[in-house]
């Protein structure tokens, strides 16, 4: 078998050629965050370089150039979700921020005491969190579907938990411990026949396949730019156009204002009105070069690249005593992440040794304890995979299994 | 960092843990957990004329922060409380002859330290300090 779609792409990655101990590095956390290719590091510097400027109120060349960069990564972004309009993509630090975002502005202006919010039991502290100091501030109740524990969500009765004061649901796409792909579009036409608004966490959907915001018909879409090549302190907050120019705005200052006497101030139109201050114009500009990256690639080979790769492993680690991987029976799942459990060896101990092999996996609760409670352990170990893996880098997790045993036994 | 903090000392007393259980009526008892990691560790002490005459912890977690319990509990024995409460973090890193174990690990070495200090300033009534085990 052979994963050859992405041959030498570990080339358009510098970090690659590093060496740590005269080992390159093998890098399975991109979960956590990717690498990034020459044309995203490029992308900063040359920003740099030759347009560095404030956008949107410079009469001057490079800022009229800035800003367009800056818009054209908005459009190109638009384009990757396929989204109705660039007008319904608010950048934000972070999927983090943008939970937050949601949270403090729609929650507020539209649920009252007594309302209930649903999550998932398989949902990132980032999208559990922010929902449970807006229950306490209003007094709501959260609701969660459960998980089984091939790691797919229990939804025979979702028509239960949908009814009385269910008012807002907010679920991931995919399972950042397990690569659970959730049947969303289902789930979420379900909760609209109720009236219920949705927000789904794409933190870890959007890197690994291709998606549509409109076919899924989500009111509320965040991600992360840094799980998809992109530089970190960049995310992305979809957003129904009705719905996000009727909301209040997040943070209040420059940018997000059309007109501001001393006592008064009316806000800017949508996008703007939910982006208050300097932004961060490099990231933008830098994950519209990782998506065109992508884009260059196909969503539909990474995707499937993703997917042999997981595979790969599986056969591969079936010959390993004592190796268990979670949620394997799921067949409905990304391939991009593999926790696993070896023998009674701890994950950090794992890691650690791995480490020595400058091998890089994670090892911990991956901000998700409650899905660890169900999982019955305090932790795993977590290979995830992107497109610069290849089977070399599993062969390398293998052989560095092997060590972890023979160190500790 | 890599194996070379798995030294044969932490992985002899990961391996054959010294010291583990509990007490019954124990004067100092005290429990913590490192919430990154989930490993855990409680330490029971008998006193006997304010001397450590019987001790034992317990708890899971990974190769060293077990190991690194286990080595403590021994190096107690017989230790005035004063001595419980003036022992240094140095003392217990020497003896795990992993001077250098990372930010990412120490956290783990030095939970069981920690955990003493916790009951022993229980015991004194003395108010813990920011950072314990330090
Ligand atoms: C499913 C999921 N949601 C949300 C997040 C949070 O992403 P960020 O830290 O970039 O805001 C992550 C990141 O680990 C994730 O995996």
């Amino acid at each position: 078998m052979s994963i050859s779609n992405f041959q030498d792409i570990k080339k358009d990655f510098p970090i690659f050629s590093r060496k740590i101990n005269g080992k390159n590095i093998i890098y399975l956390d991109s979960a956590a965050t990717t690498q990034k290719p020459n044309e995203v590091i490029n992308s900063i510097s040359d920003y740099y370089k030759n347009y560095n400027s404030n956008i949107h109120r410079g009469i001057y060349s490079i800022s009229i150039e800035a800003t367009e960069l800056y818009e054209n990564a908005r459009n190109t972004l638009a384009k990757f979700i396929n989204a109705n309009s660039s007008r319904e993509l608010v950048f934000t630090r972070n999927a983090t921020e943008a939970i937050n975002l949601v949270a403090n502005t729609w929650i507020p202006s539209n649920l009252k005491e007594g309302d209930s919010i649903i999550l998932t039991e398989m949902e990132h502290h980032s999208n559990l969190v922010p929902w449970q100091i807006i229950a306490k501030k209003l007094k709501l109740n959260l609701k969660f579907i459960k998980i089984q524990t091939d790691g797919s969500l229990i939804l025979d009765n979702l028509e239960e938990l949908f009814k009385e004061n269910a008012k807002f649901l907010s679920l991931t796409h995919v399972s950042n411990v397990l690569g659970t792909i959730n049947p969303i579009k289902d789930i979420i036409s379900k909760a609209h026949n109720h009236g219920i608004t949705t927000l789904v966490d794409a933190a870890q959907s959007v890197p690994h396949m291709s998606v549509d915001v409109q076919t899924i018909d989500s009111d509320f879409f965040v991600f992360s730019g840094h799980k998809m090549l992109g530089p970190s302190g960049i995310g992305v907050l979809h957003t129904k156009k009705k719905i996000l120019e009727n909301m209040e705005p997040f943070l209040y200052g420059g940018d997000m204002i059309s007109n501001v006497s001393l006592n008064d101030a009316q806000w800017n139109e949508i996008p703007w009105k939910f982006e208050a201050g300097t932004p961060n114009i490099v990231g933008a500009i830098g994950l519209g070069k990782a998506v065109d990256y992508l884009n260059n690639l196909g969503m539909s080979n990474v995707h499937k690249h993703e997917q042999e790769l997981y595979s790969y492993a599986v056969e591969k680690f079936s010959d390993l005593k004592e190796f268990k991987i979670f949620g394997l029976e799921n067949k409905n799942s990304t391939g991009c992440v593999m926790s696993f459990s070896y023998s009674d060896f701890h994950p950090h101990d794992i890691a650690s040794i791995l480490d020595g092999e400058s091998i890089a996996v994670r090892a911990g609760h991956h901000c998700a304890q409650p899905l660890m409670e169900k999982l019955g352990v305090p932790a795993t170990t977590r290979a995830s995979f992107y497109v610069y893996n290849d089977e070399s880098d599993i062969d390398k997790l293998f052989d560095g299994l092997q060590k972890v045993r023979s160190v500790l036994t | 960092m890599s194996d070379d903090i798995y030294k044969e000392i932490i992985l002899d007393h990961y391996r054959n843990p010294r010291n583990k259980g509990k007490l019954t009526d124990p004067d100092i008892s005290a429990q913590d957990n490192n919430p990154v990691c989930g490993d855990r560790i409680s330490i029971d002490i008998t006193l006997k004329d304010n001397v450590v005459s019987d001790i034992k912890f317990d708890g899971e977690g990974c190769a060293i922060s077990q190991s690194s319990a286990s080595i403590l509990t021994d190096m107690l024995m017989d230790k005035t409380v004063d001595e419980l409460s003036k022992f240094t973090k140095d003392e217990l890193l020497e003896e795990l002859g992993t001077p250098s174990l990372g930010p990412a690990r120490i956290k783990c070495a030095l939970l069981s330290l920690k955990v003493l200090k916790i009951g022993t300033y229980q015991y004194l009534g003395t108010e813990l300090p920011e950072d314990p085990e330090n």
